[in-house]
């Protein structure tokens, strides 16, 4: 079950917590996995540590020309193109009435305009292969809403509406279009929040503790599976019970 | 029938999975044979990929009919 020999996956963030997990994940199961972020270091340890079949590729997300040339690269680098994860993401908390058009325009930028660009120029392959996936990683506040996180809450929400879109658009050609909707992950993403921020989030998680990367990990290998074919435009939400949907 | 022609029409066949006589220079793609949107687009990739050329997005739009296709590999490879 859920082996993935033979195939050729993009990750984007891959220097970040929940992207590395993702990466290793998919390797494990026999994937090439080309990884993408900003800080080519943390991208080159992270490929030195899998080994074999892997491929850095850095690109700023929010440059369009890189993004557009980013799927291309992968084939050249790995052969094919098959599984494509859009993990990259940011915040800019703010509450809505002080918060910055620049801060509200970049968050759209990588976390929901890099994401459709990126599934543009990839569903060439995808469609020639008639075998495709495409995850995207959104967030449970893209369903629940949060104070203070209207533009990310806004960007993860737009990541569903588009991949349900997208997912009838290309399903008769075998590629399917999910996402994961992650609760609550250690990660840097969260580090950030103060200990009675912790405090008061764990108390809302029924499963009693914050989610590792390897947790979402797991969902990202089912989806990218040939057992997940039937599939498609769906979010699994991977949050301990946060939030049951 | 010029080669391109015999071409276009052969992919148009093997995608569409469409019978050749059917496949006449002033067949629309979608209203006489019937290709969706989508299949629109994979033909205008086969063309791309048969011929060595690149199909602009506007020029694609209006590639409606076989003749259509066949005009614009000529005049563009
Ligand atoms: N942690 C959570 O609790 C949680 C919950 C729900 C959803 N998520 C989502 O999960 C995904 C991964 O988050 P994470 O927790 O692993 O965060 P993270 O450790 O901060 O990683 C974020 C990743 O996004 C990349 N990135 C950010 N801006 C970029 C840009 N302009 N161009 C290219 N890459 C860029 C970063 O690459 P560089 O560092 O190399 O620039 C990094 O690899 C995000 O989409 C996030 O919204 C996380």
């Amino acid at each position: 079950m859920f082996d993935l020999t033979g195939r050729v996956a993009l990750v984007t963030g891959a220097s970040g917590g929940i992207g590395g997990a993702i990466a290793r994940a998919l390797h494990q199961r026999g994937a090439k996995v080309a990884l993408s972020g900003t800080r080519r270091e943390a991208l080159d340890s992270l490929a030195a540590e899998m080994g074999e079949g892997t491929a850095v590729l850095p690109c700023a997300l929010d440059d369009a020309k890189a993004v557009a040339a980013l799927p291309g690269q992968v084939s050249e680098a790995l052969g094919g193109f098959d599984i494509l994860v859009n993990n990259a993401g940011l915040t800019r908390d703010n509450l809505a009435m002080r918060m910055k058009d620049e801060d509200w325009d970049q968050v759209m930028a990588v976390n929901l305009t890099a994401a459709f660009r990126l599934s543009r120029a990839a569903l060439k392959p995808l469609m020639k292969n008639r075998w495709g996936r495409i995850i995207g990683i959104t967030s449970i506040v893209g369903v629940t809403g949060n104070p203070g996180q209207t533009n990310y809450a806004a960007s993860k929400a737009g990541m569903i509406g588009f991949s349900k879109s997208l997912a009838g658009e290309v399903a008769t050609r075998g590629i399917t279009v999910n996402c994961v909707a992650p609760g609550f992950i250690e990660t840097a993403m969260t580090d950030v929040l103060n200990d009675e921020q912790k405090e008061r989030m764990l108390a809302s998680i029924p499963a009693g503790r914050l989610g590792s990367p390897q947790d979402v990990a797991a969902a990202c290998v089912y989806l990218a599976s040939d057992e997940a074919g039937y599939m498609t435009g769906q979010t699994l939400h991977v949050n301990g019970g946060m939030a049951m949907i | 029938m010029s080669d391109v022609a015999e071409r276009v029409k052969k992919i148009v066949v093997e995608h569409l999975g469409v019978e050749e006589s059917k496949v006449t220079e002033d067949a629309s793609f979608i209203d006489d044979l019937g290709a969706d949107s989508l299949d629109t687009v994979e033909l205008v990739m086969a063309f791309e990929e048969e011929f060595g050329c690149e199909i602009p997005d506007d020029a694609a739009e209006k590639i409606v009919t076989v003749k259509d296709a066949i005009n614009f590999i000529q005049e563009n490879t």
